[in-house]
C-alpha cells in the first residue's frame, strides 16, 4: 500500500482516488457465468455523495456489477459492502439491505397491477412500516419532484416511457436510499424522452445522492459525474475524472471505445 | 321421460355433482397455489417437491387415483375418512379430486406467473420486499389474473371429472345415476341428452365467466 497516498487507509482499492468517506467498497471480486469470467477482480470505493458514471462496450459486465451490488446478482469471492456493512445472504438481512440501495432499471420495472400512487408507496408502506397516509403524502411530493403528479391515479402502461422511468425514479427515491443504481436509465427510451429523466438525475446528483450510473449519455457523465470508471471484459480498465477521461483517455480500449461512441 | 324424472333423483344426483365441484375447486385451488409457491420458491429442493407433485398427479389417471384411494388408502392402509362407507368415499372422492386438479392449478398459475416480466420480481427485491412480500404483493397478483383463462378450463374440466368419482361413488352422483337408470330401464338418448345438458349447464356458465373476467382483469403491459 502506498503511503503517500492519504486514501491509503482503505485496504486493497487500487483506485488512484479513493474517497475518504466510503458508501460502497467493492473488494476482490469475481464472478463467472458458466464459462464467461464476467467480473475479474473488480475493486472500486463509491463516497458518500459521490456520483460515478460506468461506461464500456456491450458485455463488459456494468450490468452485473451493478445488480452484484444489491445481490441481484451473487459473487463467487471477494466483497460488496453498503456502508460499512457486508451484503447478508439471502434472507431478511438481506431485504432490509436493498431497501437502503435505490435501483433504477433500464427496462423501468413498474408494477403493471398497481396504479403509479401505489407503485410509489409500495415500499415504505410494507418495508418502512409506514401508515398509509404518510405514505401517500411523500408519494405526491416525489411525483411532483419528478414531474409526474398529474399521472398519480393512472396504471404504468398508460404512461410514456421517460414518464414510467420517472416514476421507478420516485420509487426507489421513497425508500429513502443511501445510494442509487441506475443500469442505462435511458437506453430503452425514445429520444425526447431522454432528457427529463437526465433532469432529474442531474437533480439528485446536485442534491449529493450517492450515486452510481451505468450510461452512454456523455452529458450526464460531463454534467454530474465525480468519475468515470471504464470497464472491458469484466475489468476495470481505467478510472478518472469526466474531464480526464473523455479529452485524454490512457488505454487503447478506452479510446477505441470513445471513438466509436463519440463518431455517432 | 316424464317416468324417469318422477322415478328418480336427478336433481340430487346433480346436487352431489356440484358439491363435489365446488368442494374440490376450493381444494385444488389451494393446494395448487401451495404447490405453485413451492415450484417458483428460490429453494431447490422446495422446488423439486413441487415439479415432483405435478408430475406424480397430472400423468396419473384419475380412474386410477380414485380407486386407488378407496381399495389402497381405505381399504388396505385403514385410512378412513369417516365411519359411515359412502361418507367415506365421498369425502375420498374431493380429496382425489382436489389433489389431483391442483397439479393443473398449479400449471395454470405458472403460466400466470410467466405472463409476469421477470423485472418485477427483481423490482419487488430491490426495493426490499422480501421473498412472501414480493409473491404476495407483486407477483401473485398478476399471476391470478394472468391465470385466469387456464383456470377456467381447469376448473371445467374438474366438473367434468367428478363424473370420475362415479368408481368410488356408485349412484349418487350424476355420471352415476346414468348409469343406474341406464342399466334399469334401457339406453335412451332422451336420458343421456338431459345429463349432457345438466352438465352443459353447470359449465358454460363459467366458461362465459371466465373469458369476461379474463378479459375484465388483463393487466395493461
Ligand atoms: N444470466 C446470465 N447468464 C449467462 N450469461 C450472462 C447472464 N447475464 C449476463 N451474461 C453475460 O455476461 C456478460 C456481461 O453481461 P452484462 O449484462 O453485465 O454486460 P453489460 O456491460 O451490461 O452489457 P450491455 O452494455 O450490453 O448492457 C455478457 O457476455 C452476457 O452475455
Ligand atoms: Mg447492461
Amino acid at each position: 500500500m502506498d503511503d503517500v497516498n492519504p486514501t491509503a487507509a482503505v485496504p486493497s482499492d487500487r483506485t488512484p482516488d479513493t474517497p475518504r468517506d466510503p458508501m460502497v467498497v467493492i473488494d476482490g471480486v469475481n464472478k463467472h457465468f458458466g464459462d464467461l469470467h464476467v467480473l475479474r477482480d473488480i475493486n472500486l470505493t463509491v463516497g458518500k455523495g459521490e456520483v460515478v458514471v460506468v461506461l464500456g462496450p456491450s458485455g463488459s459486465g456494468k450490468s452485473t456489477l451493478c445488480r452484484a451490488i444489491n445481490r441481484l446478482e451473487t459473487i463467487e469471492s471477494g466483497t460488496i459492502s453498503i456502508d460499512g456493512q457486508a451484503l447478508p445472504e439471502e434472507g431478511k438481512p438481506l431485504a432490509q439491505l436493498r431497501a437502503d440501495v435505490g435501483m433504477v432499471f433500464q427496462s423501468f420495472n413498474l408494477f403493471a397491477h398497481k396504479t403509479i400512487r401505489d407503485n410509489v408507496t409500495l415500499g415504505p408502506i410494507k418495508v418502512r412500516k409506514k401508515s398509509k397516509s404518510d405514505a401517500d403524502r411523500q408519494a405526491t411530493e416525489l411525483l411532483k419532484r419528478v414531474g409526474v403528479e398529474a399521472q398519480a391515479d393512472k396504471y404504468p402502461a398508460q404512461l410514456s416511457g421517460g414518464q414510467q422511468q420517472r416514476v421507478a425514479i420516485a420509487r426507489s427515491l421513497a425508500m429513502g436510499p443511501k445510494v442509487m443504481l441506475f443500469d442505462e436509465p435511458t437506453s430503452a427510451l425514445d429520444p425526447e424522452m431522454v432528457n427529463e429523466v437526465l433532469d432529474v438525475m442531474v437533480g439528485l446528483a446536485k442534491e449529493g445522492m450517492t450515486m452510481i450510473v451505468v450510461t452512454h449519455e456523455m452529458g450526464f457523465a460531463r454534467k454530474a459525474a465525480d468519475r468515470v470508471v471504464f470497464m472491458a471484459d469484466g475489468q476495470i480498465v481505467e478510472v478518472g475524472t469526466p474531464q480526464e477521461f473523455f479529452t485524454n483517455p490512457r488505454s487503447d480500449r478506452a479510446k477505441d471505445f470513445l471513438g466509436k461512441i463519440l463518431t455517432h | 321421460m316424464g317416468d324417469i324424472l318422477s322415478k328418480y333423483d336427478i336433481f340430487g344426483a346433480f346436487w352431489v355433482t356440484i358439491q363435489l365441484s365446488v368442494l374440490s375447486a376450493i381444494g385444488a385451488l389451494v393446494l395448487g397455489t401451495i404447490v405453485a409457491i413451492l415450484r417458483v420458491s428460490p429453494v431447490r429442493i422446495l422446488r423439486l417437491l413441487g415439479t415432483s407433485y405435478v408430475n406424480v398427479f397430472r400423468n396419473t389417471p384419475l380412474t386410477l387415483l380414485m380407486v386407488f384411494s378407496i381399495l389402497g388408502l381405505s381399504f388396505i392402509l385403514g385410512i378412513n375418512l369417516s365411519q359411515d362407507l359412502s361418507r367415506n368415499a365421498y369425502l375420498w372422492a374431493v380429496v382425489v379430486l382436489s389433489v389431483y386438479h391442483a397439479a393443473f392449478v398449479c400449471e395454470a398459475l405458472r403460466s400466470g406467473v410467466n405472463t409476469v416480466p421477470a423485472g418485477q420480481a427483481e423490482a419487488a427485491r430491490a426495493i426490499g420486499l422480501t421473498f412472501g412480500q414480493s409473491l404476495r404483493e407483486v407477483l401473485l397478483p398478476q399471476a391470478f389474473r394472468g391465470a385466469v383463462a387456464p383456470l377456467g378450463s381447469v376448473l371445467i374440466a374438474l366438473i367434468k371429472n367428478t363424473t370420475v368419482a362415479a368408481v368410488i361413488l356408485g349412484t349418487s352422483e350424476a355420471a352415476g345415476l346414468l348409469a343406474k337408470i341406464t342399466e334399469n330401464e334401457g339406453a335412451s338418448l332422451p336420458t343421456f341428452f338431459l345429463f349432457a345438458l345438466g352438465f352443459v349447464i353447470l359449465t358454460l356458465p363459467f366458461g362465459i365467466l371466465f373469458t369476461h373476467l379474463s378479459q375484465r382483469l388483463a393487466v395493461k403491459r
